[in-house]
């Protein structure tokens, strides 16, 4: 079982940042608010964490970048979609071509440079080497504080008051509204987070993962944890499940090129964006079950008058 | 608390919808006249770089209309998707394989190339665009997957493909193992402007043109004066009445999304059999997408449209003009379309909602 840990490694370092874009889109899209901007933000939250350390600043500074420029991305995006009534489908995509085009921008100094510092992996005596789970336990430090997101997520959304108000606010903004909940701060507060976690997962694939930079570097993957979100029906948990088996697609690619198997490398390429066509289509055949989960405000402005 | 608040209008203002793109190329104009100032550059040498070189002369003409044509097509075939809200983002995917199904026969016909080749290859084209947005329409339609995520996840296939063709089988021999396939020939190609008039001597604009020409009134006509055209407008802005009347969700997917195939494959051998010459691994500078942000700016019209493309164009061409002489980085360019179409969704607002001053008696 030698040869499995290092396909399950990979699989990991995949999901991991799929796993924090896809957690915060379903807490926007909890709140009802539908940001299809999600790869734009992964964009600029990496290529300022990437700029981070190329100035000199240490991890830590990456980090805060990274979720800082996501956030401020966000904040965009709700200035348009939540004050101004814009299209939310029509401004996510706006929001991603805007971003693409900055973090190419910011980034055109830094094409193929490596990163000034990473995250290394930090194993866990003992636990890391056990076979086929051993990867888990042989995370980065970001790909530990991605897990203890998820834990954070789970039980913000279902115990406690405030996870209570989001779902509220994005099942009915009006009987919210009627409760005295703000429905628009409690929705720019959701977007602003699902901003910032695809900052983090941007920063994560700049300094954690491929450490270096390239024009695209997400190359699609916001959009695939967009997909995500639906596959999971909008729980946090299924989230991080849907996530290893993309990550394990793409790890499968390339584990099947290095075995020397005679598919062609771009058809191995193409395997995470098929996987997730076929993952929603499976998911949406049964509509019913997707009508029963998703927030039944999804997509939809509400005008509040602030 | 700002000083004003939105009040919802009766009706949505009519004069509103034409001002509001006008006001985002202001507000766009101006936001880059301060990002060239922050760029060290002088305002006006660069607007004049961006905006005023590159279209004064027959070659500038010439590379405007190349660029516009394309996204005018796109974006006439995406504004009637748009229009009865389904959502094809992934009309860039659409136009590679219009390239590949019209590369496809020029290379393997090369030996009996002909009065017919050409032909061939437009129609070609447009079956690629249509079969590539019939997997998008067919999965929307009878399964119910989402047609923006397909859409644009079918897009980075189709890029893979592209390269694959392009590295491996298509591979021109002779092409120093650059991902190029072999020149196309004039029976291949769109005939030059130039050989017919004199003015455009030297430029690249040709035939392909057309094309967009004939789309324009055809697309005009579709949307104002066919039934199927009104259908699909009240599927779009009230879809509980198009049921009511019986009109069908899935054909009214099926077809806007094969309309929008068929334009972008159109784009595709426009380019190969124009411009380009060939396939290669990275023929496109984002036309499918620039054209979500041609049609939302041209309104959803078919007389809007053009014009928005005319705009987008010469931000792509002004683009180029600057790096040259300006030394700007290229992706700016994206920038501004980002800016361009934040800025236009953001001023909407203005035409369902006025602006009202807190405190005054509400009208």
């Amino acid at each position: 079982m030698d040869s499995i840990n290092p396909l399950v490694a990979s699989a990991v370092a995949a999901a991991i940042p799929l796993m924090l874009a896809a957690l915060g889109e379903l807490v926007t899209e909890r709140s009802g608010v539908l940001n299809l901007g999600v790869e734009g933000m992964m964009l600029v939250g990496a290529v300022a964490a990437f700029a981070a350390v190329a100035h000199g600043g240490g991890l830590g500074a990456a980090v805060l970048a990274g979720v800082l420029a996501g956030a401020l991305a966000a904040l965009a995006f709700g200035v348009l979609t939540i004050s101004l009534q814009a299209s939310q489908v029509a401004t996510g995509l706006a929001l991603t071509i805007l971003g693409t085009g900055i973090s190419a921008f910011l980034g055109r100094g830094y094409v193929g440079s490596r990163a000034a510092a990473s995250f290394e992996e930090l194993p866990i005596p003992g636990l890391s080497a056990l076979p086929l789970v051993g990867p888990f336990f042989s995370l980065t430090l970001l790909g530990y504080v991605a897990v203890a997101l998820l834990a954070a997520i789970t039980w913000f959304l279902f115990r406690t008051r405030g996870g209570l108000v989001v779902r509220t606010v994005g099942e009915s903004p009006a009987v919210a509204r009627s409760l005295g909940m703000r429905v628009s701060r409690i929705r720019y507060a959701a977007t602003l987070f699902g901003g910032a976690m695809a900052g983090l997962a941007g920063c994560y694939y700049a300094v954690a993962q491929f450490k270096m930079w390239q024009e695209g570097l997400t190359s699609g993957n916001g959009w695939i944890a967009l997909a995500l979100v639906v596959f999971a029906t909008w729980r946090p948990l299924r989230v991080a499940i849907g996530a290893l088996l993309f990550g394990g697609v793409t790890a499968l690619g390339l584990y099947l090129q290095t075995v020397g198997i005679h598919i062609s490398a771009f058809a191995l390429a193409s395997l995470p964006y098929l996987a997730t066509v076929a993952v929603l289509v499976a998911t949406s055949s049964n509509q019913l079950a997707l009508r029963r989960n998703a927030p039944a405000s999804l997509g939809k402005p509400f005008f509040d008058g602030d | 608390m700002l000083p004003f608040q939105l009040v919802r209008r009766a009706v949505p203002s009519r004069a509103m919808q034409w001002l509001t793109p006008v006001l985002a190329a202001a507000l766009t104009l101006v936001v880059g006249l301060a990002i060239f100032a922050a760029l060290g550059q002088d305002p006006v040498r660069a607007f004049r770089v961006y905006f005023v070189d590159p279209i004064s002369d027959a070659n500038g003409v010439s590379e405007l209309l190349l660029k516009a044509s394309p996204l005018c097509l796109i974006a006439l075939g995406l504004a009637i998707g748009f229009r009865a809200n389904v959502w094809n983002i992934g009309a860039e995917g659409q136009m590679y394989l219009g390239g590949v199904f019209a590369t496809g026969i020029a290379i393997h016909f090369q030996e009996h190339w002909g009065a017919w080749t050409l032909p061939s290859m437009i129609l070609a084209g447009a079956i690629g665009g249509m079969l590539w947005a019939s997997i998008t329409a067919f999965l929307r339609a009878q399964l119910n997957a989402n047609e923006i995520l397909v859409s644009l996840m079918l897009t980075y296939v189709a890029d893979l493909l592209v390269k694959y063709l392009v590295f491996g089988p298509w591979r021109d021999p002779n092409g120093n193992n650059f991902p190029i396939t072999v020149q196309f020939a004039d029976d291949a190609l769109f005939p030059l402007f130039a050989s017919w008039w004199e003015w455009f001597e030297g430029t690249r604009l040709n035939a392909s043109l057309f094309i967009t020409l004939v789309a324009i009134p055809l697309a005009w006509v579709f949307v104002k004066r066919t039934f199927l055209g009104f259908k699909l407008a009240v599927a779009g802005l009230a879809p509980a009445a198009a049921r009511y009347a019986g009109y069908s969700e899935k054909r009214a997917i099926w077809v806007v999304l094969l309309i929008g195939g068929a334009c972008a494959g159109l784009a595709g051998v426009s380019e190969v059999a124009g411009p380009l010459g060939q396939l290669n691994d990275r023929w496109t500078p984002g036309y499918g997408f620039t054209a979500i942000i041609v049609a939302a700016l041209g309104r959803l019209s078919p007389l809007g449209i053009p014009l928005a493309a005319l705009l987008m164009a010469l931000l792509y061409i002004g683009g180029e003009s600057a790096q040259i002489s300006l030394q700007l980085p290229r992706a700016i360019a994206l920038v501004f379309q980002g800016l361009l179409l934040m800025f236009l969704l953001g001023c909407e607002v203005l035409v369902n909602f006025r602006l009202h001053r807190r405190g005054a008696a509400l009208a």
